[in-house]
């Protein structure tokens, strides 16, 4: 940033000062900590001055909101036009209990809905697969057929309300089980807005929820975007997730880095697999972000995303429009900050994570309930995180001004550093031939066991803190009610399924699945023939089960 | 034979895939000198019984976040027992809530870690209870 010469040399010689200041002081009170560092490790100065951002362009660099690089935002009226959907992610037990919740969260004043799905759903197995024992209605809600579907959607307003799918192997079915439910509600598809996550690669990287190998997952990827763009043009094809990312332990600078050198893989197949212009699809892109405990460091990760994707989209793949620039995201707080000793004190947790997400300027935002560390959340958990959003909206003033901390000595120079490290990163896993490479070679999630197991060393050497667990803790049993899914859930789903292939039509079905097939075998375009099948009810395994079949299966290589 | 080492298999079954805590022990093991074999994600408890004997290993420490554990936990002892491999010990570890314990611990499971434990209480837990078989 332009500073005088006055200025600077005065910067410089009080700081000089002040440092001498500083070595009297500690001769005195030492420091509690040798060595002050960021959750991911990041070393972090006792001060920041304008000697850190002089080389900082304020044009080319910072700008204003609505202007590229699009560091302080996107939009030019900020919050003030709308705040960030308040988007719960939420599903449990059978379709019917997941869509009761949903009301009960609408109700509540919720703006977007968020899908959770269950084990079995996420893999692309059916309730009743022996790989389903003990999962079904588990972690989320359990969708075999179109007709759970039906169910999970009943008096869901979808030509006004978006929802967000976190599914990945399994993508393409459950975007055409929504289009098929648009059919038959009598909502044209130009009109359903809402989110797949549909990002295979993170999965390799770090969730492990994957089903068939990198590059046909990607192809499949890319039939969803070419088909979204023609058809359904306010769906987002791809939630570009740091998220999981994160959870498995990465750094905030890795996090940031596989993440969007995930997206320049997905945006370079795109464009040779399909022969899409750049520009015809970027702007339906959209990223998800987690909010780590670290404040500064959050906030400062999330504007280096936007900086970085902005520069990626317009001087790697030369996009002209400005909206190909914008990387839009959600951010759900961490839920690997949480702990279960003393619960509560979790809510204070999210909350600050939370204002760190609105700080960073994302555009939809989750919030983990208190209890999520130890089970599904409860509905009074979950009406307390939503609460907790909304008192941030409404009462904090946080969202009145845009991008408050922009011009900090500190915040633009950690936002500068996170930037330039995240670029490393880039630029290797370029040099290793892209993302599916450095998979394959095992290099990002070696880069995260390495983090993960760093910092849990630093927690049990007491170099980091976690209150109530290594600092603070007790004996005292902090008793919450527990959310608990019925067994019987599973049987139940077993039942509906199996009734379900009674009664199709299943030559029919069969057909349908066969035009998958061929479809997959010619490399052709798989949503139509989605569409047909679920449709004619084909179950989630069953077209799954043609994935497998024609791709082949993955398999955890188990690195560690 | 008394300085054979102690083998232990990290295994994750079930379609779980929050396999954090288990790469992390994995590693902590190694550190701590003990032979590790690590399965990776998605085992069922029978391809996890068939790999703990072939790898002739002391220990099978589970980990499962998914809710999953009520099922698969005791189905991996019962595996065991029916493979004449019982002395085998299985612990566990993940997203376990308190009302759970007593039934794992009737149906086999030796010991339970949740979140929080601290990586050394886990060594030393191993150390104390298994010692390497003939």
């Amino acid at each position: 940033m332009y500073f005088t010469k006055e200025t600077q040399e005065a910067s410089l010689r009080l700081t000089e000062k002040w440092d001498k200041d500083v070595q009297k002081a500690v001769q005195e009170t030492a420091d509690q900590k040798v060595r002050y560092s960021t959750v991911s490790d990041l070393e972090i100065k006792r001060l920041y001055t304008p000697e850190d951002i002089k080389d900082t362009n304020f044009t080319e660099d910072i700008s204003v909101p609505g202007e590229y690089p699009y560091l302080r935002g996107n939009q030019a009226t900020g919050y003030r036009g709308r705040y960030w959907t308040f988007r719960m992610f939420s599903g449990m037990g059978s379709a019917q209990d997941t869509n009761e919740r949903w009301h009960m969260l609408l109700k509540q004043g919720q703006t977007g809905l968020s899908t959770a799905f269950d084990y079995p759903t996420l893999m692309g197995y059916d309730s009743d697969s022996p790989k389903s024992l003990g999962e079904v209605g588990k972690c989320g809600v359990a969708i075999d057929t179109l007709e759970d579907f039906l169910a999970l959607m009943k008096d869901i307003p979808i030509d006004q309300v978006t929802t967000s799918m976190t599914i990945n192997p399994p993508a393409t079915i459950l975007f055409a089980m929504y289009c098929a439910a648009a059919d038959i509600k009598g909502v044209p598809l130009n009109k359903i807005g809402g989110t797949i996550q549909n990002d295979l690669l993170k999965e390799f990287i770090a969730q492990k929820t994957f089903m068939c190998p990198p590059e046909p997952s990607v192809k499949l990827i890319s039939d969803t975007v070419e088909f979204g763009t023609k058809y359904v043009p306010r769906w987002n094809t791809i939630s570009i997730s740091g998220y999981h990312i994160r959870e498995a332990g990465s750094t905030a600078i890795q996090e940031l880095a596989f993440t969007l050198r995930d997206g320049i893989e997905y945006v370079e197949d795109v464009v040779r697999r399909k022969g899409m212009n750049v520009d015809d699809f970027a702007p339906r892109l959209s990223f998800f972000f987690n909010s780590h405990i670290d404040f500064f460091e959050e906030i400062c990760k999330m504007r280096a995303a936007r900086r970085m994707w902005a520069k990626i989209i317009k001087e790697r793949f030369g996009a002209k429009n400005p909206r190909s620039w914008w990387l839009r995201f959600h951010t759900q707080t961490a839920g690997c900050s949480l702990t279960a000793q003393q619960p509560y004190n979790n809510v204070v947790r999210t909350t600050t994570e939370a204002l760190a997400a609105i700080l960073g300027g994302t555009q939809s935002l989750h919030t983990n309930s208190l209890d999520e560390v130890l089970c599904l959340p409860s509905e009074h958990a979950v009406e307390i995180a939503l609460r907790t959003q909304q008192i941030l909206a409404e009462e904090t003033g946080v969202a009145n001004t845009i991008d408050p901390l922009a011009g900090s000595y500190f915040i633009e120079s950690l936002t500068n550093e996170i930037e330039e490290k995240a670029w490393e990163y880039i630029h290797k896993i370029d040099e290793m031939g892209g993302m599916i490479a450095a998979i394959e070679k095992g290099f990002p999630q070696m880069e995260i066991a390495e983090a993960a197991y760093r910092f849990q060393r630093q927690l049990d050497a007491g170099e980091k803190i976690m209150v109530g667990v290594n600092k603070y803790a007790t004996d005292a049993k902090h008793t919450i009610p527990l959310v608990d899914i019925d067994e019987k859930v599973g049987e139940e789903q077993i039942k509906r399924l199996q009734d379900v292939r009674r009664r199709r039509d299943n030559r029919a079905t069969g057909q349908s699945l066969n035009d998958i097939k061929n479809a997959c075998k010619k490399g052709e375009n798989v949503m139509p023939h989605c569409i047909a099948a679920v449709k004619n009810l084909a179950t989630l395994q069953e077209i799954c089960d043609v994935y497998r079949e024609v791709y082949g299966e993955y398999r955890d290589p188990g690195l560690y | 034979m008394t300085d054979r080492k102690i083998r232990v298999m990290v295994a994750k079954p079930g379609l779980d895939g929050h396999d954090r805590g288990a790469r992390i022990l994995a590693r902590c093991f190694r550190d701590a000198g003990f032979e590790v074999i690590y399965t990776g994600c998605h085992q069922t408890p029978e391809q996890i019984v068939a790999a703990a004997i072939q790898e002739d290993v002391d220990l099978v420490g589970l980990s499962c976040l998914s809710g999953a554990h009520r099922a698969l936990f005791p189905r991996v002892v019962e595996l065991l027992r029916e493979k004449d491999a019982a002395d085998i010990t299985v612990i566990g570890g993940g997203i376990i809530p308190e009302q759970d314990f007593d039934a794992l611990y009737k149906a086999g499971i030796k010991a339970i870690f949740t979140p929080g434990a601290a990586l050394d209480s886990i060594v030393e837990w191993i150390r104390t209870n298994i010692k390497p078989r003939a």
